[in-house]
C-alpha cells in the first residue's frame, strides 16, 4: 500500500495508471455488450457518433464503440499472457544460468544473445505465414515464447551477485533447500525487475498484433485492435469520411502503449535506488 | 596480437555462430510446422484460376519436392541449404514467377539500406544530443516540452506512428505522396529532378523511423547523462573551474556516449525490422515491401531468401559497429 501511495505521487504514474484503469473498464463491461462482435448488419451502417452509437457504426453494420471493447480486451488478454509466459521462460533461464553458471550458463546466454540479434519481426512473418491466420490461442504461444533474453540476462547477473552474498552461504550452511532458498531468497530481488519488463513487454505484443493483423497474418474475424484496424482500411474509411472508424482503434491504441510506458517508466524510476535517494532528499 | 585474441577472434567467432545459428532457425521452422510448403504453392498456383490436369500438378509436385530437395534426407536438406546459400541461388519467386529471388532481393536491397542508414544515423545523433541536453539541463522549459513529445514517440509501434504521418501528411494535408519510393513513370537517372522526387518520397518513411529512433535514444540518453553528471570527476572538474560548455561536450556526453553505442548493437534488430513495417506502410521499394508481396502471394522462397539474407546483413552490421567501436572507446586500443 505504501509503495502505491509513493508510486502515485509521480505524475507519470498516476495519469499511466489511470488510463488502464479505463481500460480494464471498457475490456470489462464487454460482458454486457448488446451485440455478438462477429455479426455483420446488426445496426444501420455507417452512422456518424450519436447518443445511441458513442462512436458510430462502420461499413459492415457493426457499432463501433462494442466491437472496440471486445478488441481491447482480446488485445490486452493476448498481451497478459503471453507476457506472463514470457516471464515465467525469462525467470527459470535466467536462475538456471545464474545458480548453475558453468557451461549451462555458456549455452544459455549464447542462445539468448543470438535471439537479440536475430530480427524478431521476420521470424514471426515467417511462423505466422506457415502456421496460416494466427487465432488468439496461437498469438499466446508465439508471443510467449520470445522476448525473454534479454530479461534473462538482468536476472542472471543479480543472481550472479547474489549467490556471493553472506546470507546465501549462511542459507547453505544451516541446510536450507535450494528451492527455498531460490523463492524466499532470490525471489523478492527478482520480481521488481521483471515488472517493468513485463509491462514492456505487453506493449510490444499488443504492437506486434496489430502489425501482424495489417499485413494480415492473423485471424481478421477476431475482433483485436489490429484486426479492427485492418477492417477500417481495407474498406478506406478515412477516404469514405468515416473518421470515428480509424480513429477509435488509433486512438486507443496510442493511449494504451503511452500509458503502459509511463507505468513501466514510473515503476523503474522508483526501483532506482539513486532516484528515491534525490526524491527523499526533495521532500 | 593481444587485441587480436582477446577482442577480434571472440568477436568473429561470435558472428559466425550467429549467423549459423540464425540460418539454422530459419531451416527447422517451417520443417517443424505442420504446413507442407509444396502444398501451399500448388494452391496458390491453382488458386490464380487456370484449371490444371492433375497429372501436370502430380509432376510439377515432384519437381518442386526434388527442388527443394525434400524427398531427402533431414540432414542431406540442411547441408543443400548452405550449399544454395553459398551460391545466393533460393530458386525463382512464384509472385514474379521466373525471376530469381536473388535479384528481386538486389533491387530492393539499397533502397532499405540507404533508407535504414540514413535514419538511424539521424535519428541517434538527433536523439543523443537533445537526450543529453536534457540531462544535463533540468531546468530549460524547450527541452523539456521536447521531453514531453519524446515520452509520447517512444512508446509507439512503428506501424502506428507511420500510419498517422501518412493520415495527417498525405490524406489530410496533401503535403507529400502516399507511398512509393518514385513517381510512376519515372526513370531513375542520375538528375536533380529525379533526386528531388526521391527524397520528397522518401520523407515521410525517413521521418517517421528518425522520429521513432531519436524518441528512443533521447530517452535513455538522458537517464545516462543525469548519473553521469553525479559523478566525481564531473565534480572536480566544476570546482577546477572548467568551463560548462568543455564540461558538457568533453567529460559528459563522451562518457555517455559508449553505451548507447552498446545500446545501437542490440536495437539493430528491431530497427531493422521497423524499417520493414515502415515500407510496407508507404509502400516504398525495399525490403519489407518486397516481404509484403511476397506475403500477399504466400511466395515461399522469397520469403526465405528474404529471412537469411537480412539475418547476414544484420550480423555483419553488427560485427561493423564492435570492430569500429575501439575509436571511440580510448580504452580498447589497437595493438
Amino acid at each position: 500500500m505504501k509503495t502505491l501511495r509513493e508510486l502515485f505521487k509521480d505524475r507519470r504514474f498516476s495519469f499511466g495508471a489511470v488510463v488502464m484503469c479505463v481500460l480494464a473498464v471498457l475490456a470489462f463491461i464487454t460482458l454486457f455488450s448488446p451485440y455478438d462482435p462477429t455479426e455483420w448488419h446488426v445496426v444501420p451502417r455507417d452512422m456518424a457518433p450519436s447518443w445511441e452509437h458513442l462512436l458510430g457504426t462502420n461499413s459492415m453494420g457493426q457499432d463501433v464503440f462494442w466491437r472496440m471493447t471486445f478488441a481491447v480486451r482480446n488485445s490486452l488478454l493476448v498481451a497478459f499472457l503471453a507476457s506472463t509466459i514470457s516471464r515465467v521462460i525469462a525467470v527459470a533461464v535466467g536462475l538456471v544460468a545464474g545458480y548453475c553458471g558453468g557451461i549451462v550458463d555458456r549455452v544459455l546466454m549464447l542462445i539468448g544473445d543470438t535471439s537479440l540479434v536475430i530480427p524478431v519481426f521476420l521470424i514471426l512473418v515467417l511462423i505466422a505465414m506457415l502456421v496460416k491466420r494466427l487465432d488468439l490461442v496461437t498469438m499466446v504461444l508465439l508471443f510467449g515464447l520470445i522476448g525473454w533474453p534479454w530479461d534473462t540476462r538482468l536476472i542472471r547477473s543479480q543472481i550472479l551477485s547474489l549467490r556471493e552474498r553472506e546470507f546465501t552461504y549462511t542459507a547453505i550452511l544451516s541446510r536450507t533447500p535450494t528451492r527455498k532458498l531460490i523463492f524466499n531468497e532470490y525471489f523478492p530481488f527478482i520480481i521488481p525487475l521483471v515488472l517493468a519488463t513485463f509491462i514492456n513487454h505487453m506493449a510490444f505484443v499488443v504492437g506486434m498484433e496489430i502489425t501482424l493483423a495489417l499485413i494480415g497474418l492473423t485471424d481478421l474475424t477476431i475482433p483485436t485492435l489490429g484486426a479492427m484496424l485492418q477492417w477500417a482500411i481495407s474498406y478506406q474509411a478515412i477516404l469514405l469520411g468515416l473518421w470515428w472508424w480509424l480513429f477509435a482503434p488509433i486512438g486507443v491504441a496510442v493511449s494504451l502503449f503511452v500509458a503502459l510506458y509511463l507505468v513501466s517508466v514510473s515503476i523503474s524510476v522508483y526501483l532506482d535506488p539513486r532516484a528515491r535517494i534525490q526524491r527523499v532528499g526533495a521532500r | 596480437m593481444r587485441f587480436v585474441r582477446r577482442y577480434l577472434a571472440p568477436r568473429l567467432i561470435q558472428y559466425v555462430l550467429v549467423v549459423i545459428l540464425g540460418v539454422t532457425v530459419i531451416f527447422f521452422i517451417p520443417r517443424f510446422l505442420p504446413s507442407d510448403p509444396v502444398e501451399a504453392q500448388i494452391n496458390t498456383i491453382q488458386a490464380m484460376g487456370t484449371l490444371v490436369d492433375p497429372a501436370a500438378v502430380e509432376e510439377t509436385i515432384a519437381i518442386l519436392r526434388e527442388m527443394y530437395g525434400l524427398d531427402k534426407g533431414l540432414l542431406n536438406q540442411y547441408v543443400s541449404f548452405w550449399g544454395r546459400l553459398f551460391t545466393g541461388d533460393f530458386g525463382p519467386s512464384l509472385y514474379l514467377f521466373p525471376t530469381p529471388v536473388s535479384q528481386l532481393i538486389r533491387q530492393s536491397l539499397p533502397w532499405t539500406i540507404g533508407l535504414l542508414l540514413t535514419t538511424t544515423v539521424l535519428g541517434w545523433i538527433l536523439g543523443n544530443i537533445l537526450g543529453g541536453l536534457a540531462g544535463y539541463f533540468t531546468r530549460s522549459k524547450i527541452l523539456k516540452i521536447v521531453d514531453g513529445i519524446a515520452m509520447f514517440v517512444r512508446p509507439m509501434p512503428y506501424y502506428i506512428l507511420a500510419l498517422i504521418l501518412i493520415i495527417f501528411f498525405a490524406y489530410l494535408l496533401p503535403i507529400f505522396p502516399l507511398g512509393g519510393g518514385f513517381p510512376i513513370g519515372v526513370r531513375l537517372s542520375l538528375s536533380w529532378s529525379v533526386f528531388k522526387d526521391i527524397l520528397r518520397h522518401a520523407f515521410l518513411p525517413a521521418m517517421s523511423l528518425v522520429l521513432l529512433s531519436a524518441a528512443v535514444n533521447h530517452q535513455t540518453m538522458r537517464l545516462i547523462v543525469q548519473s553521469v553528471k553525479d559523478e566525481d570527476y564531473i565534480r572536480y572538474a566544476k570546482i577546477g573551474n572548467v568551463k560548462e560548455r568543455t564540461i558538457f561536450s568533453r567529460y559528459v556526453m563522451r562518457n555517455a556516449l559508449l553505451p548507447q553505442i552498446t545500446g545501437l548493437t542490440l536495437t539493430l534488430g528491431v530497427m531493422f525490422g521497423g524499417a520493414l513495417i515502415t515500407e510496407i506502410v508507404f509502400a516504398y521499394p525495399g525490403i519489407g515491401t518486397l516481404l509484403y508481396q511476397a506475403i500477399l502471394t504466400s511466395d515461399y522462397n522469397l520469403i526465405m531468401g528474404i529471412s537469411t539474407i537480412s539475418i547476414i546483413a544484420i550480423a555483419t552490421g553488427l560485427l561493423l559497429i564492435d570492430l569500429l567501436y575501439p575509436l571511440f572507446d580510448p580504452r580498447i586500443k589497437f595493438k
